[in-house]
């Protein structure tokens, strides 16, 4: 109505006007196309009756003081189950400190926050200067790694409220073999660099995104989501703990540091005594069985297996590297800038189709395309070195794992194995040998 | 560990592992050591910006949560308690009453209030609503932009990486210190505006 006036009084004032109605068009065009937000075009009335204007509520969020409870309850729970695992060998100890984690750490705090996702902010933080990494986080990421290079992979036993979870549903447990663990075992190092090399080009974190228990967590989740968390914990029932064996990206890091852990659990608490009641007692695989090298391998095989793994393993990073390098426009198809280039660059569209909500947010934010293109092209640039970094390490890793296979450990007990044991003492109970037994 | 038998062979192999241990205990203390440089004590939260904000919807459907955290927050101070509501009526509305085939809003979660004529006060039952921003953007349409998203950090869980942020097309989400969680836009930035750039009285 008042436009309309306006409008009028225009008109009748002439050719002059012109330039005015121009103006007038343009502003009304802007508040149309602009964000149109914040303008008080209608002022606050002078209310004439009692009139208590409500307050704008801002609730707060969670205390900062849980978030230090958090860490308290980490160091606590780290330290007990270390505890009932190296000095108490308690599996029942193990198992009910596992209930009490699931039930903090997943279900009280929903899964969120955790050590497999600090990854990504660790990475973030050395990628992004303006990024500050919250000081719990790096609590959550630091002290598993910590208490891992001491007495082995005791978070996943009992803190990690994702294995407790899997652990919890582990009724029948099937042996794998060495040939289909190995290979599924790949699978959390592709996770891991995919991971960090999301985080670092600040697109995403693909651990979060595709985190199947924190729907169970929280009795929310969208379909998808459902269905892998609940294909992980049926599988699961026959494949013990299937996400922290063949998925987990922060496993492959405790594997790692577990391997020269300093106090790691042992099947026995004095000899063993070759009774092989504990052979098949892991679910998971991570016995090694003795190898007493009836017969050694001679000289010349060892050079030759020697020389083999020297080619191999350089070749497979190389490759691994170029493979990544030609990969790295898929790779960047997760980032939304670059999408949302492809989008722009694709000319004639169907006039009756409506243009998607990134292409009308991109054009009320008045953006020019050139900076879209030019960020774009910023991006491909990271993505290509960062296939060439991700490619390199999984053709590494992936030599170094078949070179492991070739290369023969002996060993003359049963021992577990450091890298992949969970710690869950399970094999523990099955062990005839007991600590104040006099050493057979 | 100790395995009694086969000594020389176990003690060089003793050494390396010893100084392989200390190497990853040093590396791990640098990462930590490097990480806390770029540490804050504070606790970062996620916040839209409704200056960049399109009300494209995506709120409502991306959010973890089942309603969404997000909500459509009134800044009264900004409201003009306007009859004749952008946020409240749709479009097409030709008698002004509270009539469900009337209403902007899909859960009926905007409330209408007659306080004195010609005015009417607005208030958000946030129970109901979904965070879909059809009254936000006919607000900011048609009226003074007094209704705004925000994420509510009461019902927030806070995620890693915000999946509404991941989805949304305006890049309007950014973590924010958690001692100054909101955004909102408030009268007097809004009476500065106002003075800038309006072009009518």
């Amino acid at each position: 109505m008042v436009e309309n006036r306006k409008f009028a009084s225009l008109r009748l004032g002439g050719k002059k006007s012109i330039p005015l109605v121009i103006l007038f068009l343009m502003i009304i065009f802007t508040f149309r196309y602009m964000n149109v937000y914040g303008v008080q075009r209608f002022p606050r009335p002078e209310f004439e009756s009692v009139y208590v204007q409500p307050e704008t509520l801002q609730p707060a969020g969670r205390s900062e003081i849980l978030e230090i409870v958090d860490v308290f309850v980490l160091v606590i729970a780290l330290a007990l189950v270390t505890w009932l695992v190296v000095k108490k060998r308690s599996r029942n100890g193990v198992f009910f400190a596992s209930l009490l984690s699931l039930s903090y750490f997943g279900f009280y705090r929903e899964g969120c926050i955790c050590s497999i996702g600090a990854i990504q902010n660790v990475t973030l933080a050395f990628a992004d200067g303006s990024y500050l990494l919250p000081i719990t986080v790096i609590f959550f990421f630091i002290l598993p790694l910590i208490f891992t290079l001491f007495f082995g992979r005791t978070f996943c036993a009992g803190v990690c409220p994702f294995g407790a979870i899997q652990d919890l549903v582990s009724l029948k447990p099937q042996k794998l073999g060495p040939r289909l663990n190995t290979v599924l075992g790949l699978v959390p190092y592709f996770y891991l660099g995919s991971a960090i090399v999301y985080a670092a080009t600040r697109t995403d974190f693909i651990i979060c995104r595709y985190d199947p228990f924190v729907g169970i967590f929280r009795f929310d989740a969208s379909f998808g989501m459902f269905i892998f968390a609940g294909t992980l914990l049926i599988s699961g029932i026959f494949i013990a703990r299937p996400y922290c064996r063949f998925l987990c990206p922060y496993g492959v890091l405790l594997n790692w540091i577990s391997r020269f852990s300093w106090k790691h659990i042992t099947i026995t608490p004095t000899t063993c005594i070759q009774c092989r009641l504990c052979e098949d007692s892991c679910p998971y695989d991570a016995i090694d069985m003795p190898v007493t090298g009836k017969n050694p391998e001679n000289r010349s095989t060892t050079i030759r297996k020697l020389m083999i793994i020297c080619f191999m393993v350089p070749f497979f990073t190389l490759l691994g590297g170029w493979t990544g390098s030609q990969l790295h426009e898929t790779l960047a198809g997760v980032s939304g800038k670059v999408r949302l280039a492809r989008t722009l660059l694709v000319p004639g569209k169907a006039a009756n189709e409506p243009e998607s909500l990134e292409i009308s947010a991109f054009k009320a934010s008045g953006k020019p395309v050139s900076q879209v293109f030019t960020e774009a092209s910023e991006m491909l640039k990271q993505f290509y070195m960062a296939g060439w970094i991700l490619g390199c390490f999984l053709g590494l890793v992936f030599g170094i794992t078949l070179a492991s296979r070739m290369v023969t450990t002996y060993r003359t007990d049963y021992t577990p194995n450091k890298g992949t044991c969970f710690s869950c003492t399970r094999c523990v109970d099955y062990c005839p040998v007991k600590k104040n037994d006099a050493t057979f | 560990m100790e395995e009694p038998e086969n000594n020389s062979k176990i003690n060089r192999r003793k050494f390396i592992t010893t100084g392989v241990k200390a190497s990853v205990l040093i590396g791990i203390g640098g990462v930590a050591v490097l990480v806390a440089t770029k540490s804050s004590t504070g606790q970062t939260v996620w916040q839209l910006d409704p200056a960049k904000c399109t009300q494209c919807g995506r709120c409502a459907t991306s959010c973890v949560l089942t309603p969404s955290a997000v909500k459509c927050v009134h800044v009264y101070a900004m409201c003009g308690y306007c009859d004749l509501c952008g946020g409240y009526f749709k479009p097409e509305t030709r008698t002004l009453t509270t009539a469900a085939e009337n209403q902007l809003c899909p859960t009926n979660a905007l409330k209408r209030k007659f306080v004195e004529d010609p005015f009417f006060e607005y208030t958000i039952d946030e129970d109901l609503c979904i965070g879909c921003g059809k009254c936000v953007k006919g607000c900011g349409s048609f009226g003074n932009g007094s209704l705004q998203l925000q994420v509510r950090h009461n019902r927030c869980v806070n995620c890693n990486q915000c999946s509404i942020a991941r989805n949304c097309p305006a890049d309007a989400y950014s973590r924010v210190p958690a001692g100054e969680p909101y955004l909102l836009h408030h009268i007097a930035e809004a009476k500065k505006i106002n003075t800038a750039t309006t072009p009518r009285r």
